[in-house]
């Protein structure tokens, strides 16, 4: 399982109904390939930079899904199919957060250890065992 | 001595990302991506800009990848 972050730009000649029943359509799309849709972001109308299509605005949707490639290629597909998505794009995530997770990690350790008053804080974290007995275990 | 210095364009000494400690940069937030597009709709060059290698290869991904969502323009005039 991996996670992607699908982004597509539909038609702004859509109403509301027609997009929340496109969306729907394409969650039961990732659904259908045990993928799973974790969130739903519609910016709604928005501006874009350039025409495309003819078209000078369209609606924003990004899905953060998380699922087997096969399932975003499914997804590309109907897109392409599609006469109303203007514009799409899919990028794996996952890779990209875990080095974003990692780093701001190390970047916590290092704060900690800055702030400790002992010599070593790389051995022995806890400052005073009498201060927090539970988490001088966990830290590390 | 070196020669005086124009201040027209004002260089950045230190990375905005590493400062502001953001870790991953989103193709979504044009906001923060138009600061690195110069009027033209060129990718900003690191010289001018002050921002770290790592960075700014995250950063010109993230602007290729908002141009073609029509977040930010090719060109620009």
């Amino acid at each position: 399982m991996r996670t992607y972050e699908v982004v597509f730009i539909a038609a702004p000649t859509l109403t509301t109904e027609q997009l929340d029943a496109f969306v729907a359509q394409m969650q039961a799309v990732v659904q259908d390939k045990n993928g799973k849709v974790i969130k739903v972001d519609n910016w709604g109308k928005k501006a874009m930079a350039y025409k495309l299509k003819r078209f000078r605005d369209g609606y924003y949707v990004i899905l953060t899904i998380e699922a087997d490639g096969a399932a975003i290629a499914e997804l590309e597909r109907r897109f392409r199919v599609s006469d109303f998505v203007i514009r799409f794009l899919s990028v794996r995530i996952d890779e990209d957060l875990k080095r974003s997770e990692k780093l701001k990690a190390a970047r916590q350790r290092k704060i900690k250890t800055k702030r400790a008053p002992e010599p070593q804080p790389a051995t022995e974290p806890q400052a005073e065992p009498q201060a927090e007995p539970n988490a001088a275990a966990g830290s590390g | 001595m070196p020669a005086p210095r124009r201040f027209s364009i004002r260089r950045r000494r230190v990375c905005k990302f590493c400062a502001e400690k953001i870790t991953y940069i989103d193709f979504k937030d044009g906001r923060l991506l138009s600061h690195f597009i110069p009027e033209r709709g060129k990718i900003l060059p690191r010289r001018i800009s002050g921002v770290c290698a790592v960075h700014q290869r995250q950063l010109s991904e993230a602007i290729k990848r908002a141009r073609h969502l029509a977040i930010l323009p090719f060109v620009a005039d």
